[in-house]
């Protein structure tokens, strides 16, 4: 599916700008997105080679393994497939509480570590999405988050009168997007495991 | 409410920093080395990100900047004017699964426009909120450890994001 997302882009994108006779934006568009993506990459090296370094510790320490036996009766439910006191729970829970309370620079590195952690679990096809990853993707996509920071930083900035009344509302609708996200990975992996 | 959730984002990474180093000492852990061990993976990881991550901006600003986007929305936004959802919406809804920093920019962009206490910023305000950059989080977490099939994980994350985004609407023009 996302070959045909990314084609569609790309074509469809392509045939725009030359149809509004501004094709020359094309190239610079192009190579703008691929100067923004090693960016990013090379922005993360830091933050991520910090958390692994805490997560490290935290394994040593034994914390990882705690969270994930405290949280075990609902990831048991969720993800089947990963043994009991894997180190990829205690990862996959510490990345959808930095997503919860929004702390989104947190929220990446752990994602990172977790996913890790869930392809040392998924090693006949090492290509291909497992069903636990699967699934993370989905939650992390549509995780409930109880404080949207950043933009209750812009309402403020623009002189909103309440800058939190939207929170309520992202509440619901993060929580409706979860429930979604759990129904269509049950869905799609009964679906997936016939064709497979 | 919000005061006690503000402060809880606000210590939980501090005292994490200090409440794990803390206890790996008590346990007779090797803090120092242990520390640099879990690190050293950090380099090629993010590394291992740049060709997904390049393939995927590559698209969005093409996508973008061709103005393919403003058209999509153009087309799409009769149909929403018909079961009354604001037209300016639209371009944040298409945008949000693609890139962070374009949709918070559109967002910007209406809250200033419109006001962030009008209908049009409330409910805005709200989808950025609630969604995530799906093919962001996709693209960077397979990409780290070089997944190329994603199997369903596309199409359950977009369900999710429609899904948040019709939620948006309804809560808001309920509550607002």
């Amino acid at each position: 599916m996302v070959n045909y997302v990314w084609l569609g882009m790309v074509v469809f994108g392509i045939l725009v700008a030359g149809a509004q006779g501004h094709i020359e934006v094309v190239t610079k568009a192009a190579l703008d997105g691929a100067q923004i993506a090693v960016q990013t990459s090379l922005s993360l090296i830091a933050i991520i080679t910090f958390w692994l370094g805490i997560m490290k510790l935290a394994e040593a320490a034994g914390l990882v393994q705690g969270l994930a036996k405290v949280v075990r009766p609902i990831t048991g439910f969720l993800f089947p497939s990963i043994p009991k006191d894997h180190p990829a729970m205690g990862a996959i829970v510490m990345n959808l509480s930095a997503n919860i309370l929004g702390l989104g620079n947190a929220a990446t590195p752990m994602g990172l570590i977790a996913m890790q952690e869930l392809q040392k679990l998924n090693k006949h096809r090492p290509d291909t999405a497992s069903e636990a990853m699967c699934t993370f993707l989905a939650l992390n996509t549509g995780c409930i988050t109880i404080i949207p920071t950043t933009i209750i930083g812009i309402r403020v900035l623009y002189g909103s009168q309440e800058p939190t009344e939207i929170v309520g509302t992202t509440v619901f609708a993060t929580l409706c997007g979860m429930i979604v996200a759990i129904l269509a990975d049950r869905l799609l992996r009964s679906l997936y495991r016939n064709r497979w | 409410m919000y005061e006690l959730i503000n402060q809880i984002s606000r210590w939980a990474i501090p005292v994490m920093l200090l409440f794990i180093p803390l206890l790996a000492f008590i346990k007779k852990v090797p803090v120092f080395e242990t520390f640099v061990e879990g690190a050293e993976a950090g380099f090629s990881t993010a590394i291992k990100t740049i060709p997904f991550l390049t393939a995927m901006l590559v698209a969005v600003s093409i996508f973008r900047a061709s103005g393919a986007m403003e058209l999509l929305a153009s087309w799409i936004s009769p149909v929403l004017n018909m079961v009354g959802i604001p037209a300016d919406i639209l371009p944040h809804a298409v945008m949000r699964p693609l890139s962070g920093g374009a949709a918070l920019g559109i967002a910007t962009e209406i809250i200033k426009t419109h006001g962030p206490d009008s209908f049009v910023g409330r409910l805005v305000s709200t989808m950025q909120g609630s969604s995530d950059t799906t093919f962001y989080v996709l693209t960077l977490y397979f990409g780290s450890v070089g997944i190329r099939k994603y199997r369903y994980a596309v199409a359950s994350g977009l369900t999710a994001d429609f899904t948040t985004l019709i939620a948006s609407i309804m809560i808001c023009k309920l509550m607002f």
